[in-house]
């Protein structure tokens, strides 16, 4: 390319211009000056922790505030269109035309009541004149693109009849079906399990590869923005705090939040810092056999759980690691006590009971909003039998300062605080019946980075100093890894692979194992592109 | 058995089941009373000779299932009754003889059902229309004036008793203006013309009441639709207002509209006796009305059966019609 023309040669390329963006939401500020430029075919990770403005932005282009009363100040040239000046005709034009939008959740994205190849044609239809049979081809040819298998078959299927993976290529079928300059991708993997993140994301860098699709991709996961794009964009409370190619940005990050972010990420590969206590003595808490859940009844009856035996040490963490549907959660409140199994026994070890308790994923919906937390925690202190007002407050207050947070917090509620504390709140609760055990189930999986590894910090020291069991389910292997002695891998209610950790994580034996690691997105960009083509070869053989 | 046939059938014998178990109720309620039954259901004025033939007729020294037999087996294959001096036939569905004429529930209420079905039908369709219309209105038009004035419509609407709109509309259309003949009902094998322009009152009055609460579900229910996140996928691809709004926000309402529509014809059935009586329909909840006035035990049994069967009917339809607009019911 020729450096004469360069300034007219520029604008050209230029397919995503964003100048000083600022978006207000009443006296809050999204986003805040914010600038960056995406040329034709290249691709830009917008990454941040929630409410660092990444989505707004991703609204902003579309100029899907408009009529929506916030305060959009700045400029946004998209496609040569100026989001801000144009009118409603060009909008509309630009939308899905020029540049198409991948939502988060592929379920609540798409109309339950249309078939997926009407909803596309549909689209295809405001953007084309053609004939309703004509865009219906073109629908059953753009999820024939993205993978759907019998596409023609499955155009005639709703949204509740596709699996989330499956969704979320439509909802990419849909997007591509006007052959868009630009996507853009919210949270596009982010309900999806990791083997259907890393189909979806090869998906779209086999996209980008075909067609020069430009992308921009809003994450709070630094491993997939590692996986997809040239650039990163690190966003916080609505401004750029570092800004450039993703080697850089992520192998030598200047500011100092890039790197406390990237410092939080848990990683696959390294191993779990080693602790004392794992090495304690092999006292069993509690021991599991045959465990087996059945839901459903008669010919519908499935078997969530089948089979599962493992016993739990004092002082140890146990992760339980699988895919939606595995059967962990199921496995997780036998364990506590709120599921009987329909066959197979939990012995407490030692013959003492055990006392297990548990951590909720969603701090927000596990506390009751009307009651002060104080109350929360003080209920399993009720359950026992306690009557004196005095000392439960004060064992409240105790268990409040354990968890990091002040005894003065007593008397308030649930939404004064923030999700990392209110997980604090789970926690102390979890704590106030002197439990021997304590399964957590995905108790981080709602929260950020930071935070994430804040809590985990927290359930490590309390392990340590109370000896504590800790039964530790979630899907994330990363996680999982940096909080385990031990892992069992769960697939359709049966235990694949059990083990220490570092042996389940570099010398996986079973074929599933293997899998799931393969699917990890990982930091490093270059081990990210050695590990997709793995991925390829595994798919083709 | 799965699919939609499935659902259809399963919903076919739950229908099955509870028009048996209403029966049974009915029948519990009303002939297993303490006292003396043959002279409650005769009535106060019946002479002993009266109340002896009542309590044969009932069957009394039979056993209490024998006699639930007895009266099942009349509406479903028919029985004949001694009168006395003559044994009738009472052909199935039988519900037994009113005792203030002699004469067959089943005929009597077959006499005033179509007043009935003639009224409910025609106020739906108009019920219906105006109220997804006020509705779909005043979701598109949502947050300005036009919303705001049909809001306050609706609300005086839902307020508004039968007896006021039917007054008010009698008054100003057949007595004031003179455009219409005050309603005399005719029946719609005898002349469809007269049968429509004579209903045409009923139909409003019970209509515009009916159409302000379809006005309000309507509108949340799409209010409600227009919140959710594939309506954002939709306007962020370019689709215009008016496709969001009547093709996928009203898609959203129907589901509710329909059960709702199912529950007021149900009941409005058996249920529209204001109106009946403001316009001197001789429908069947005025003569409901009548019997319970006159402690008529086996016509008030007959009419609640009847409308009791309406009234599941109408949602047994509904839940097909659900199934039919949301295909996911049957899977749950």
């Amino acid at each position: 390319m020729s450096q004469v023309n360069s300034s007219v040669e520029g604008s050209m390329d230029v397919l995503v211009e964003v100048t000083d963006l600022t978006v207000g939401f009443g006296s809050l500020r999204a986003v805040d000056g914010l600038s960056f430029r995406l040329e034709k075919g290249a691709a830009l990770g917008l990454v941040g922790e929630s409410g660092s403005g990444k989505s707004t932005v991703a609204s902003a282009l579309l100029g899907l505030h408009r009529g929506t009363g916030a305060d959009v100040g700045g400029s946004v040239r998209v496609a040569g269109i100026d989001v801000q000046e144009a009118s409603d005709a060009d909008l509309h034009r630009l939308r899905g035309g020029k540049a198409a939008m991948v939502f988060q959740d592929p379920l609540s994205s798409l109309d339950p009541y249309y078939a997926i190849g009407d909803q596309i044609a549909e689209v295809y239809r405001v953007h084309t004149r053609v004939s309703r049979r004509a865009a219906r081809a073109r629908a059953v040819e753009v999820l024939d693109r993205v993978g759907i298998p019998d596409a023609l078959r499955r155009s005639r299927s709703r949204p509740h009849e596709f699996s989330g993976g499956m969704r979320q290529r439509a909802l990419i079928a849909m997007a591509l079906a006007c052959e868009p300059d630009l996507l853009i991708a919210d949270e596009p993997t982010t309900a999806l399990d990791v083997t259907v993140q890393a189909q979806i994301l090869d998906l779209l860098h086999t996209l980008r590869e075909e067609t020069g699709l430009g992308l921009l991709l809003v994450t709070h996961d630094v491993g997939v923005a590692a996986e997809s794009v040239d650039e990163i964009l690190v966003m916080r409370h609505g401004r750029a705090v570092e800004h450039g190619p993703v080697d850089t940005v992520l192998g030598a990050p200047t500011e100092p939040y890039t790197r406390d972010l990237l410092g939080a990420v848990p990683r696959v590969d390294v191993p779990r810092a080693p602790s004392e206590a794992s090495s304690a003595a092999q006292e069993v808490v509690l021991e599991a056999t045959g465990l087996r859940r059945e839901f459903g009844r008669g010919k519908r009856a499935f078997a969530a759980v089948d089979d599962v035996s493992l016993t739990i040490h004092r002082g140890e963490t146990l992760g339980i690691v699988g895919e939606s549907g595995s059967g962990k959660t199921t496995l997780g409140r036998m364990l506590v006590g709120l599921l009987k199994p329909t066959a197979g026994e939990i012995k407490p070890g030692g013959g003492v009971r055990p006392d297990v308790q548990m951590v909720f994923q969603d701090p927000v919906s596990s506390l009751n909003p009307r009651r002060s937390v104080g109350e929360s925690i003080a209920d399993p202190l009720r359950a026992r039998g306690e009557r004196d007002e005095e000392s439960i407050r004060g064992r409240v207050r105790e268990l409040l300062e354990r968890v990091g947070l002040e005894g003065a917090h007593y008397d308030r509620y649930p939404h004064e605080f923030s999700g990392g504390q209110r997980q604090r709140v789970g926690i102390a609760r979890a704590l106030a019946a002197d439990p021997r055990v304590i399964v957590c189930d995905e108790p981080v999986s709602a929260l950020d980075v930071t935070t994430q590894a804040q809590v985990v910090a927290l359930l490590g020291e309390l392990q340590r100093e109370l000896g504590l069991a800790l039964v530790f389910v979630a899907h994330d292997l990363a996680v999982v890894r940096q909080v385990s002695d031990r892992v069992a891998v769960m697939r359709r209610g049966r235990i694949v692979e059990q083990g220490p950790a570092d042996e389940v994580y570099d010398a996986p034996q079973d074929p599933y194992t293997k899998q799931l690691l393969a699917a990890v997105p990982a930091l490093d960009p270059q081990v990210a592109a050695r590990r997709r083509a793995a991925r390829r070869e595994l798919a083709t053989t | 058995m799965s699919g939609f046939g499935g659902f259809v059938l399963r919903r076919g014998i739950g229908t099955v089941i509870t028009l048996f178990a209403i029966s049974v109720i009915v029948y519990v309620v009303f002939f297993v009373t303490p006292g003396n039954v043959a002279q409650i259901t005769c009535g106060p004025r019946c002479s002993p000779e009266q109340v002896h033939q009542v309590a044969q007729q009932l069957r009394l020294d039979d056993p209490l299932y024998l006699r639930y037999w007895h009266f099942l087996q009349g509406i479903l294959v028919g029985q004949d009754y001694s009168t006395g001096t003559s044994v009738e036939h009472c052909s199935a569905p039988c519900l037994g003889l009113s005792y203030q004429g002699d004469q067959q529930v089943t005929q009597l209420i077959l006499a005033k059902l179509p007043v009935s079905l003639s009224l409910v039908f025609g106020a739906m369709v108009l019920w219906l229309i105006l109220g997804v219309g006020t509705g779909v209105l005043s979701a598109w038009r949502r947050g300005r004036f036009t919303e705001r004035l049909l809001t306050g419509i609706t609300l005086a609407g839902v307020a508004t008793p039968v007896f006021v709109i039917g007054l008010v509309l009698m008054i100003v259309v057949c007595g004031q203006l003179q455009l219409l003949p005050f309603p005399q009902y005719v029946s719609l094998t005898d002349d469809p013309e007269q049968w429509a322009w004579n209903l045409l009152l009923p139909w409003l009055s019970l209509a515009l009441i009916e159409a302000a609460a379809f006005a309000r579900l309507t509108r949340a229910s799409m209010l409600e639709t227009l919140a959710e996140d594939h309506i954002r996928t939709f306007r962020a691809y370019g689709v215009g207002e008016r496709s969001i709004i009547g093709r996928h926000a009203l898609r959203g309402a129907f589901a509710p509209i329909i059960a709702l529509n199912a529950n007021n014809v149900g009941s409005a059935v058996g249920g529209a006796v204001l109106t009946e009586t403001l316009f001197g329909l001789p429908g069947i909840g005025q003569e409901l009305v009548h019997a319970v006035n006159v402690v008529d035990l086996p016509v008030v049994v007959g009419m609640v059966l009847v409308i009791g069967f309406f009234v599941v009917i109408a949602n047994a339809v509904a839940d097909v019609l659900y199934a039919v607009a949301d295909r996911r019911v049957v899977l749950a």
